[in-house]
């Protein structure tokens, strides 16, 4: 193995992992697809710092910050989820994305390309990684009690909204991470697929989240293997190859 | 407020998007004291809970004694069965201790024979979602105690429970009364209940109705008050 692909071996199985233990809360709050809108964002955020000669990373993680900040207002601020309004702010800023972003860059940008992921950025996906699973862990009960019952949480005191807001900047913390891997489209199906198949197995929330982190991770070890083996693109091949597993865990729950 | 009081209201008011949902509500309860809410669908009896608990904005004031542990019975959960999610690790979002929590199972009726159906460990290792509406009434009471409450607030603890699962509750809120420095407040559709096991009821129809022991202050012109013709219906409670 070269140094090279245990980087990116590293990279991905951290990227998997951060994915899939948050994408855990966000099965369970039923808030699956703002999740994968949330990921759009950040092509805006791409394009603007490939045009300033900023590191991509950084201008991705301010648009979803921003973005994240919108979504946690709306969601606190009415009784019922604007889920249209989301679809409506999430395809305008992926038009607008795909307007600004230079295009030789912007296939990067829209599906990753692993084989650009370079030092400083497994420096800060190493570091990011180590901000989210601390902060989840110790934000994790109170969140599980608001997702059961946001009544039973407020009434001991938990502030939920404060609780919602550090989760979703994790999210876009993880996001911002996963851009440059798996590409502004695809991210947000790493959220999600490695905790729907986990669902599919767990009996209680220790085996949900173990679960999660451990199809994350193997999900991309697999996808980054079969990308380089066979040749193709990496992102869409560890996605299929996480969705893969999920098929193959809905089979077997049904049995 | 008065010194032996627990809870004083005074004035409160809920409104939702200018729509008045509670107007000019005011009582007292006293420590150890156990009190019914009732009134009929919509008179605001869960909104009330929910604004003494602090978990909407309301106008007026609610005074609690001070230093109190107030315990939440929630109607229901809004979550799916499949939700993985044990007892146990429900149960222990308040308390580490797995030894008070078996005490606490215990105590709300759950049995440490390892043959019976409603045994503890079982129990534990449960998910939420997959417990009957008796079994999961009793581990939301379990969850409350698990702070020490000197107050325990049901909201209609009969709700999605059989008749049988029904007479278990009651007569465990039976068993809780007789705690020292607990008091209870419930919310009942039932007459009879109330005048069993309530010392003061609370009529509500989005006012206050009547306030006062059940059987001095719930008589025909209340009852009219609160559900109009349906007053009969309600009647047939009383055997």
């Amino acid at each position: 193995m070269n140094t090279n692909l245990g980087l990116i071996l590293l990279v991905g199985a951290l990227i998997g992992a951060t994915s899939g233990y948050l994408g855990s809360f966000m099965v369970l709050k039923r808030m699956s697809l703002v999740g994968d809108a949330l990921s759009h964002v950040a092509l805006p955020g791409i394009a603007i710092a490939i045009t300033l000669g900023i590191n991509p990373l950084l201008g991705a993680l301010v648009a979803l910050v921003i973005a994240t900040f919108g979504i946690w207002y709306l969601g606190e601020h009415s009784e019922v989820y604007p889920e249209a309004l989301v679809g409506v702010f999430f395809t305008a800023s992926l038009s607008l994305g795909l307007l600004l972003t230079p295009e030789p860059e912007l296939l990067e940008a829209l599906f990753g390309n692993i084989d650009k992921i370079g030092i400083m950025d497994s420096v800060l996906t190493i570091i990011g990684a180590i901000i989210i699973f601390i902060v989840t862990f110790i934000f994790s009960k109170k969140l599980l009690l608001g997702i059961v019952s946001e009544d039973l949480a407020k009434s001991q005191g938990i502030n939920v909204a404060k609780v919602n807001l550090v989760y979703l900047l994790l999210v876009a913390l993880v996001v911002a991470l996963g851009v440059k891997f798996l590409g502004t489209l695809l991210t947000g199906a790493m959220v999600i697929i490695p905790a729907v198949t986990a669902k599919n197995l767990s009996k209680s929330i220790k085996q949900f989240q173990l679960y999660s982190i451990i199809l994350g991770v193997v999900s991309s070890f697999l996808g980054i293997f079969l990308a380089k083996y066979i040749g193709i693109s990496s992102g869409p091949a560890v996605v299929l190859t996480s969705i893969s597993i999920f098929l193959l865990s809905y089979i077997f729950k049904n049995k | 407020m008065e010194k032996d009081n627990i809870l004083s209201v005074h004035g409160l008011k809920v409104k939702f998007d200018n729509h008045v949902i509670l107007d000019d509500i005011s009582f007292e309860i006293k420590r150890d004291d156990t009190l019914a809410i009732i009134g009929p669908n919509g008179a605001g009896k869960s909104v009330l809970f929910r604004a003494i608990l602090g978990l909407i904005p309301f106008e007026g004031k609610v005074e609690w004694a001070q230093n109190i542990n107030v315990g939440y019975v929630p109607q229901k959960l809004f979550i799916g069965k499949d939700l993985p999610l044990t007892v146990a690790e429900f149960l222990q979002f308040k308390e580490k201790k797995i030894d008070k929590i078996h005490e606490v199972l215990l105590e709300v009726g759950f049995q440490k024979e390892a043959e019976h159906l409603h045994n503890d460990k079982r129990v534990l290792r449960t998910r939420i979602g997959a417990l009957s509406g008796g079994e999961l009434q009793r581990v939301l009471i379990a969850y409350a105690l698990l702070g020490d409450p000197q107050v325990l607030l049901f909201d209609e603890p009969t709700a999605g429970v059989d008749i049988t699962g029904e007479e278990t509750i009651y007569s465990l809120i039976h068993k809780l009364q007789e705690k020292a420095d607990l008091t209870i407040i419930f919310i009942s559709h039932e007459l009879q209940v109330v005048n069993h096991y309530a010392s003061n009821v609370l009529c509500l129809n989005k006012e206050k109705i009547c306030f006062g022991p059940p059987l001095k202050v719930i008589d025909k012109e209340t009852l009219t008050k609160m559900y109009g013709e349906e007053v009969n219906l309600y009647r047939h409670h009383e055997h």
